[in-house]
């Protein structure tokens, strides 16, 4: 899962939340750098209700190297969750030994014991000034942890994604979370080491 | 004016794909109203027409928009509408009167579960019948069932050459799950596009006959205002377009509007075939279930079983040949389709009892499994 690590000939990922927090966007710039930036394939399945806001919503994300045939993801192998409700309604459907990304502030693991990745991504996207960048904060935090996409592909997809006008800030968020996403990763190689040598 | 091709790598969904095919192939008026899962290509051609020179209307309703496609036809542009389940109904009458007046134009069902209201947001393929009959009388029809954003964006330029090429209403019979999904929509330069146009009339203004065959069985199109003499009507009519009401103008004019699709059939069937060549039992299927077929089909193989796929890309005319000749040779069909058995009855009534033919459907709200589809296989064979 690392960065440098070959990718895996297929991965499948939801993006969940509630709708407003731009959620099928979030699915959509993934989507984009994996057919646009890194030339693989991808499908983007967009689920939701009648409701446009409030309501739950998910973002089906499937990344291959061959054709994608079926285009639903049943099984994800990364569960990105940015609501509470998104977590309780796919958390039982991740693949086991998926890895589990959550906005902490948002969610709660509910004795959940998998591998989990957290970040305050509202937060981060609230002192930015910005509540409604969450997604692009989360989007760089994914970059960074899963290496589903190279981090130009996602910049990329991210700057040619949002309203113009909005670009540099959506880059900064992006990296905002990309650096927050490598912290973490860096803190728990130290774990790991130290825990090896000791 | 911005460009109407526009020509590189995108990401997109199937209804944009959709709207990007009709701009590339020249659609220039859309007339519509907007409808859950088709909403967004509305949405999108509203916003592009005006960059091209193009015209769009939201119209009162469906009926009206079906009206309005025709009426801009007659006046000489290529132009389509969209919409789903309950709009498709609302638009019957008028395709009828496109049929009989041989107006060339394109209507994008992306279906979703019915009957009626049904399940707004999700996806079926319950309007494949409808398509055939929906309209009253007889009649024969062309359409086009695409299994991706890509396929969709060049099915919509097939379907407005066909309905210039054969002058009647073209359906392209999408589905909330293609029409939803986002995928690598390559558009390729204007030059490589291949777009047709009814061919217009020759010779003397007062002398033509706006329904009388060409050279290919197809009768050249004046437009209004062109200043030849032309009357249109949904009456049973001669070859000057005038209302006749007998019984030998109904057979000419019924002739004349079958007999176009019927000799030429080969034109308009499209087809393709997956690991069809050794296959003992053949999956007929369309839309976005010819995706889990394809995905079925690799399954079967794997666990022993030698199945292909014939994917339907015309849908009606329906490829009675082929399934005729399969018949001879295969142990079985199995037809997968998102509704309870309807492209199925067709499967059956072309075998003809030579081969047994078996139903994988679904009532509607999301999509058929490949492990359902093998296990059927391997159930029925």
């Amino acid at each position: 899962m690392a960065r440098g690590k070959r990718k895996a000939a297929r991965q499948e990922i939801i993006f969940t939340g509630f709708g407003g927090q731009g959620i099928i966007l979030a699915g959509r710039i993934l989507g984009k750098a994996a057919v646009i930036g890194d030339h693989r394939e991808s499908t983007l399945v967009q689920a939701y209700g009648p409701e446009a806001r409030g309501g739950a919503c998910s973002a089906q994300v499937t990344i291959a190297d061959q054709p994608i045939h079926y285009p639903y993801v049943r099984t994800p192998d990364v569960l990105v969750c940015m609501s509470q409700g998104g977590f309780d309604k796919f958390i039982g459907q991740m693949k086991e030994g998926g890895t589990l990304l959550i906005d902490q502030d948002l969610v709660q693991l509910r004795g959940f014991g998998g591998r989990f990745f957290s970040i305050p991504s509202t937060r981060i996207a609230e002192e930015l000034g910005r509540k409604m960048m969450a997604n692009i904060i989360m989007m760089g935090f994914f970059t960074a942890i899963t290496g589903a996409v190279s981090v130009d592909a996602a910049r990329d997809a991210v700057t040619g994604s949002v309203p113009k006008g909005t670009e540099e800030m959506n880059g900064t968020a992006f990296n905002k979370g990309y650096d927050y996403g490598l912290a973490v990763l860096k803190g728990r190689e130290k774990k790991a080491t130290g825990k090896a040598g000791a | 004016m911005k460009p109407a091709v526009l020509t590189g790598e995108h990401f997109m969904t199937g209804d944009v794909a959709c709207a990007e095919g009709a701009l590339a192939a020249g659609c220039r008026f859309f007339g519509g109203y907007p409808i859950t899962p088709a909403t967004e290509v509305a949405e999108h051609i509203a916003g592009r027409l005006p960059e091209v020179g193009g015209t769009f209307i939201q119209m009162e309703d469906e009926i009206a928009a079906m009206a309005s496609i025709i009426g801009a036809s007659c006046a000489g542009v290529k132009s389509m509408t969209s919409t789903s389940g309950p709009g498709f109904s609302l638009m019957m009458e008028n395709i009828g009167l496109a049929i009989c007046t041989e107006t060339p134009c394109v209507v994008v069902n992306v279906q979703r579960a019915g009957p009626s209201t049904g399940l707004p947001t999700q996806g079926a393929q319950g309007d494949m019948m409808q398509a055939r009959w929906g309209s009253h009388g007889h009649y024969d029809i062309i359409a086009l069932a695409p299994s991706s954003p890509q396929e969709i964006f060049y099915l919509t330029i097939e379907a407005f050459n066909l309905s210039e090429t054969y002058r009647l209403p073209v359906l392209i019979m999408t589905d909330e799950m293609i029409g939803h999904i986002s995928e690598r929509v390559v558009i390729p330069e204007a030059k490589k596009i291949k777009t047709v146009s009814r061919p217009g009339p020759k010779g003397r203004k007062d002398r033509f006959k706006p329904f009388e065959p060409g050279a290919n069985g197809v009768a050249p199109m004046a437009h209004a205002g062109e200043g030849y003499h032309i009357h249109v009507t949904g009456l049973t009519h001669d070859e000057r377009g005038y209302p006749v009401m007998t019984v030998e103008a109904q057979k000419a004019m019924m002739a004349q509007l079958m007999g176009k699709i019927q000799r030429n059939l080969d034109d308009i069937i499209r087809t393709e075939a997956y690991r069809l060549e050794d296959a003992e039992v053949v999956i007929v299927s369309y839309g976005v279930s010819a995706r889990t077929s394809l995905a079925a089909v690799d399954e079967a193989r794997e666990q022993g079983i030698k199945a292909g796929l014939l994917r339907l890309i015309t849908v009606w005319p329906f490829p009675e040949a082929q399934i005729r000749n399969l018949a001879k040779r295969v142990k079985g069909f199995v037809t997968v389709e998102i509704n309870l058995g309807q492209i199925h009855l067709e499967v059956e009534r072309c075998a003809a009892g030579k081969a047994p033919s078996f139903l994988v459907g679904h009532p509607g709200g999301t999509i058929i499994t490949p492990e359902r589809v093998v296990e059927a296989l391997k159930e029925s064979f």
